[in-house]
């Protein structure tokens, strides 16, 4: 997360959403606001699943405004260490159990949600984090072996507003589908290319004698090989990576229809506005 | 995972005396193999000594051959100009090895120290010799289309999954340890690892305590002719059903030193004397290449669900050693 982020706030509503908003029930806290929200999940459609989410985002924030709640343990702690580290530029010190892991660390601690939990045990890549520029595991690494060191995760990557190159090449190329996976994709792509710029070698590397920086397509699903996507956006993956590398541009298979084009299919077939 | 008590160690006596004080103690550098298992309940450790303030990373220069530390990181040793330039074949074992964020965080003491291991292993509602002595082999009688075929025992038939040893082993490397007492010692790469025998709960020959300091190459004349084929279920991070290590020395199209080390086959680095000896003083060739791997199977006892192993051994042998010499 970046200084100009604001933690505190909630998300921004237009006019509409929060005319919506006032017709629904009103939430105490967090766990009315997580039982209203899976009942209406289930009763609901699309349109109030996006309304709860963003009032139980409001819920969660408003949590935030307690920075001290957070980032203390629910119960006593077994073997207790302090660790004191970088977290996207923010310096944190915490007391954790000796068991924790960094992923959890991030995600029940510091509230960055973002690092996700996959198998939990180093072989699908979703808690990918970086840890003094390196990519690693966040699942295997203790909390407590973090001392000193500066993690960046997925909040961290873009500068405000501002996507980085590997993020917004995904969404280019459509580099994913549920998004489960993306967060430790995108971290693991940027250790990647640094990886690539220094020099290193790979299983598929023809000579290791030799010192090489270009990035086959080959070379990246290579390098890419320890992070698992079950929806198989991994053409839309190499492409974003080669893309971020190289900046060579992959052609594409779909585009953006233009606004009267739509008017002339939709005049055509006969529908309205909300085809 | 059950609790344990951490340590953050300040140098190499202190990281071993804290150790060898607790017989439940246990040494965390990586701890890509360690904390996986102690999720799984497999291992047991009550407290962890963190080595990651020790140093013994430094790769360098040393004696005609390079001194690499115990806590250097398999991706900085892999990518280290004198390992690529001098010992191509340690850098491709290396990177066929996990993916790239485990070999970011795993030491190479590490990994030498990773368990040998298989599913029954890692089952905890299953028997096993290993995690239980005394409990059974589930994959004798079970599934065990990935396990040995060399060297096991009624009491195991886990194969060491690692990729590195198997290339020091060929490239003749010996690791230092530091014991207590001060106490250290040299052991070849080949006499680290055990075979299962009726102790298959020890995977390898160092004592309780006892830490790896440094694992040192010397200078080696098969930095030409190496090759490390890894033949695996799928293409990337799987571990080997074979592997092949192969390294030659040759002179005026004839064979003067070879090392063939397979992986995949035993519970150790598994490296045939017989295919060796078939090579040495023989011209390079498909056809020697093909005796040396026959040799290397020979004795090779498969189980009910591995037969499949002998042919892809003697295969790989040959390509490997084909790839070595230049000649594929």
């Amino acid at each position: 997360m970046h200084d100009d982020f604001d933690e505190t706030s909630g998300p921004e509503l237009s006019a509409d959403e929060e005319a919506l908003l006032k017709e629904l029930p009103a939430l105490t806290d967090v766990g009315q606001a997580r039982r209203t929200f899976l009942g209406q999940t289930v009763a609901g459609g699309l349109g109030v699943f996006a309304l709860m989410l963003l009032e139980q985002e409001r819920a969660v924030g408003a949590l935030a405004a307690s920075p001290e709640a957070l980032y203390a343990p629910g119960a006593a702690l077994e073997n207790p260490v302090r660790v004191s580290l970088k977290v996207n530029g923010a310096a944190k010190s915490l007391e954790v159990d000796s068991r924790m892991v960094l992923l959890d660390a991030l995600r029940e601690r510091l509230e960055l949600t973002g690092t996700k939990k996959g198998c939990d045990q180093g072989q699908c890549g979703a808690c990918t984090v970086l840890v003094d520029g390196r990519r690693v595991l966040s699942c295997l690494t203790l909390a407590a072996t973090c001392e000193g060191k500066e993690v960046t995760t997925v909040e961290g990557l873009a500068r405000g507003d501002e996507l980085h190159p590997v993020q917004a090449a995904f969404i280019k190329y459509d580099g994913f589908q549920c998004g489960y996976c993306t967060p430790g994709q995108l971290c693991s792509a940027v250790g990647l290319l640094e990886e690539a710029k220094r020099g290193d070698v790979s299983h598929v590397t023809e000579d290791v004698t030799a010192s090489t920086t270009r990035l086959t397509d080959d070379e990246i699903r290579e390098r890419m090989s320890g992070n698992i996507c079950r929806c198989g956006a991994y053409p839309g993956i190499v492409a974003a990576i080669q893309e971020a590398h190289s900046g060579r541009e992959r052609a594409r298979t779909w585009r953006f229809v233009e606004g009267e084009e739509l008017a002339r299919v939709r005049e055509e077939v006969g529908a309205d506005e909300t085809v | 995972m059950r609790p344990f008590k951490y340590v953050r160690a300040a140098d190499a006596v202190g990281a071993v005396r804290a150790v060898a004080m607790n017989p439940r103690a246990k040494f965390l550098a990586g701890g890509t193999n360690i904390l996986d298992l102690m999720k799984e309940d497999v291992e047991r450790p009550n407290e962890l000594v963190d080595l990651s303030r020790l140093g013994l990373n430094e790769i360098r220069a040393a004696g005609g051959g390079v001194s690499i530390g115990a806590l250097a990181k398999n991706t900085d040793t892999a990518n280290h100009p004198l390992i690529r330039r001098n010992y191509p074949l340690l850098t491709q074992a290396i990177v066929a090895g996990a993916s790239g964020q485990l070999r970011n965080m795993a030491t190479n003491g590490g990994n030498l120290m990773q368990r040998t291991r298989c599913q029954y292993f890692y089952d905890t509602a299953m028997p096993c010799n290993k995690r239980e002595p005394g409990s059974g082999c589930g994959a004798l009688g079970g599934l065990n289309r990935i396990h040995a075929i060399l060297g096991w025992s009624e009491k195991c038939v886990a194969t060491y999954p690692g990729d590195m040893a198997n290339a020091l082993y060929a490239l003749d490397a010996v690791v230092r340890v530091r014991g207590a007492n001060g106490r250290v010692r040299t052991i070849p790469v080949g006499e680290f690892h055990r075979l299962p025998g009726d102790t298959p709960e020890k995977d390898n020959n160092l004592a309780h305590g006892e830490l790896i300091t440094a694992i040192e190459l010397p200078k080696s004349s098969f930095a030409k002719h190496s090759y490390y084929l890894k033949v695996r279920d799928r293409a990337s991070y799987a571990f080997a059903l074979v592997a092949v290590a192969a390294a030659l020395q040759v002179e005026r199209g004839a064979v003067r030193q070879a090392r063939v080390v397979l992986g995949g086959v035993a519970h150790k680095p598994w490296r045939s004397a017989e295919a060796e000896a078939a090579l040495v003083g023989q011209p390079a060739s498909e056809e020697n290449f093909r005796r040396a791997a026959e040799a290397a199977l020979k004795g090779a006892k498969p189980l009910a669900h591995n037969a499949y192993k002998v042919e892809l051994g003697k295969r790989a042998v040959v390509r490997a050693l084909m790839r070595a010499s230049g000649l594929a």
